[in-house]
């Protein structure tokens, strides 16, 4: 199966981590992603303003071009998701909205593309009981907490990703892949985002309480799907203010993902992590 | 009614000219009394000095054109826009290395693009300067490079961009760091260079020091064309 993908800004360089792993695990099960042939920046952030269709522009004209494969665009990056998925939303079930963006950018786009995360990729066209046989039990006994953060699963009305309060789908996931595992307290919430330019002790501070209390859960590993998220916690530790011993790598779900179908470790781009997850990995 | 078809009028700055027909707009503005000390360079469609915005009847679209290739038409509102007052980074191109932490560090604002793609509608090299853009953006210093090569400077993309990013400085810096730090070294031109260094083509260049005009002349007419 090829489908049409969008890797985002981010993952041509901090995350390549997130691009690399996801390409080749999707590939070893399969599926092939076929990269957008020109693309701008989604936007980043969803604007807050109902009217504010200047910050729609890009994703609107990113959805319209993936158009033509008349089905799905897949994207991993939290934020890339977000906001396609919000901006999709917005020109289907908002005329105004949709009669300006269409009219700047003198297209006729009504949101038939439906943007996909790998995760529900993985659910539904994969489907658990298949990943389940594909990994041979490299992850047994590890023991994973998933980090939702706040992008994946709110406004749950728009993002329909999975429940915004109690979601399961990354802990099907990791259980399919014979991980186990761990809830804990602070699943979906925010890591400080963005304000890490802004307001690094808020970053910080927000870091440590997820750190702590995956930790306290007795987690050896952390998964995200956000570049932002894995730098945020990964940096924190980097640089010795993580206060969780051992420190606690943070992994892309996707780089799990490739462990556990023994991809080589080295082409899921873990050379860039400032806490790096490879003695944890191969130790299992 | 034949005098018609001789001459039509633009609008220079909002000001009316009756103009010959099927001159560029520089030599109508010449013609209109226009005398160019800046705005004007190579007069060959290359140097990009004479970027022009002009407006034709009946039509909302602003178009760009370069003065000096640019035909005019009847009805034609036109003005030049030659330079725009942009940013400009002063940097030492050794000490640089490619990546886009390079590019944001001289040129922060290029985070600023909200994809309004401004840029790409009004280039009149008709590049993709919005997509160039978006490789900068993700640090494909290679992909910006190729994208640009074609680029001008004219600084019409700077003039129309809300988030004020100068594309084409940002795009040059692409290229540079592509030639200097990306882009394999020429090792036939270094081993060139060598050569004539080293005389081999001493003799043939004092061969033709002394040839008289008429044997020159031959030689010239008999050279190799390349396709």
């Amino acid at each position: 199966m090829r489908l049409p993908y969008f890797p985002g800004c981010t993952l041509y360089t901090r995350a390549r981590g997130l691009d690399y792993s996801t390409r080749a695990a999707l590939a070893a099960l399969g599926i092939e992603l076929e990269e957008l042939p020109n693309w701008t920046c989604c936007g980043t952030a969803f604007p807050l303003a109902q009217d504010n269709y200047m910050g729609m522009v890009a994703a609107a004209r990113i959805l319209a071009s993936a158009a033509r494969y008349n089905g799905r665009l897949v994207t991993v990056c939290s934020f890339c998701y977000h906001v396609l998925k919000r901006v999709n939303h917005c020109i289907k079930n908002d005329v105004e909205a949709r009669r300006k963006l269409n009219d700047y950018l003198e297209q006729d786009y009504g949101g038939e593309t439906v943007p996909v995360h790998p995760l529900e990729i993985l659910k539904h066209d994969v489907g658990w009981e298949a990943l389940r046989a594909r990994a041979r039990g490299r992850l047994k006994g590890l023991k994973v907490v998933c980090y939702y953060g706040c992008l994946l699963v709110r406004p749950a009305t728009e993002m329909a990703f999975d429940d915004p309060e109690n979601p399961t789908l990354m802990e099907e996931f990791a259980a399919a892949l014979g991980a186990e595992p761990v809830s804990f307290p602070q699943r979906t919430a925010c890591c400080g985002s963005y304000q890490v330019l802004h307001a690094y002790d808020v970053v910080a501070s927000r870091g440590r309480e997820i750190l702590a209390g995956a930790a306290a859960h007795g987690a050896q590993a952390l998964i995200t799907s956000c570049p932002l998220c894995q730098f945020n916690l990964d940096w924190l530790q980097g640089r010795g203010e993580g206060t969780v011993s051992p420190a606690l790598p943070v992994l892309y779900f996707t780089q799990l993902l490739g462990t556990a179908l023994e991809l080589p470790l080295d082409g899921l781009g873990f050379e860039s992590h400032y806490i790096d997850p490879r003695p944890l990995l191969l130790g299992n | 009614m034949a005098e018609d078809k001789e001459m039509v009028s633009i609008y220079i700055m909002g000001k009316q000219y009756r103009v010959p027909y099927g001159v560029t707009i520089m030599k109508a503005m010449e013609y209109a009394g226009y005398r160019f000390i800046r705005g004007c360079g190579c007069r060959g469609g290359v140097c990009g000095a004479c970027g022009t915005v002009y407006r034709k009847p009946g039509d909302f679209r602003l178009k760009v054109g370069l003065a000096c290739q640019t035909v005019v038409e009847d009805g034609m509102h036109l003005t030049q826009i030659p330079f725009y007052p942009a940013n400009k980074a002063t940097y030492n191109l050794e000490e640089l290395t490619p990546t886009l932490a390079t590019l944001l560090r001289h040129y922060p604002e290029m985070a600023r693009c909200l994809g309004c793609n401004s840029c790409t509608r009004i280039c009149p090299q008709e590049l993709q300067v919005m997509d160039y853009m978006a490789a900068a953006q993700r640090g494909d210093i290679a992909r910006t490079a190729h994208m640009s090569f074609d680029c001008i400077m004219c600084g019409l993309c700077a003039s129309r961009c809300p988030a004020e990013i100068v594309q084409y400085n940002v795009a040059l810096l692409a290229r540079r760091l592509y030639g200097r730090h990306v882009a394999p070294r020429a090792e036939h031109l270094a081993r060139r260079v060598e050569e004539i260094r080293a005389g081999k083509f001493d003799a043939e260049i004092e061969r033709l020091m002394k040839m008289d005009r008429a044997e020159l002349q031959r030689l010239y007419d008999a050279r190799d064309i390349e396709p």
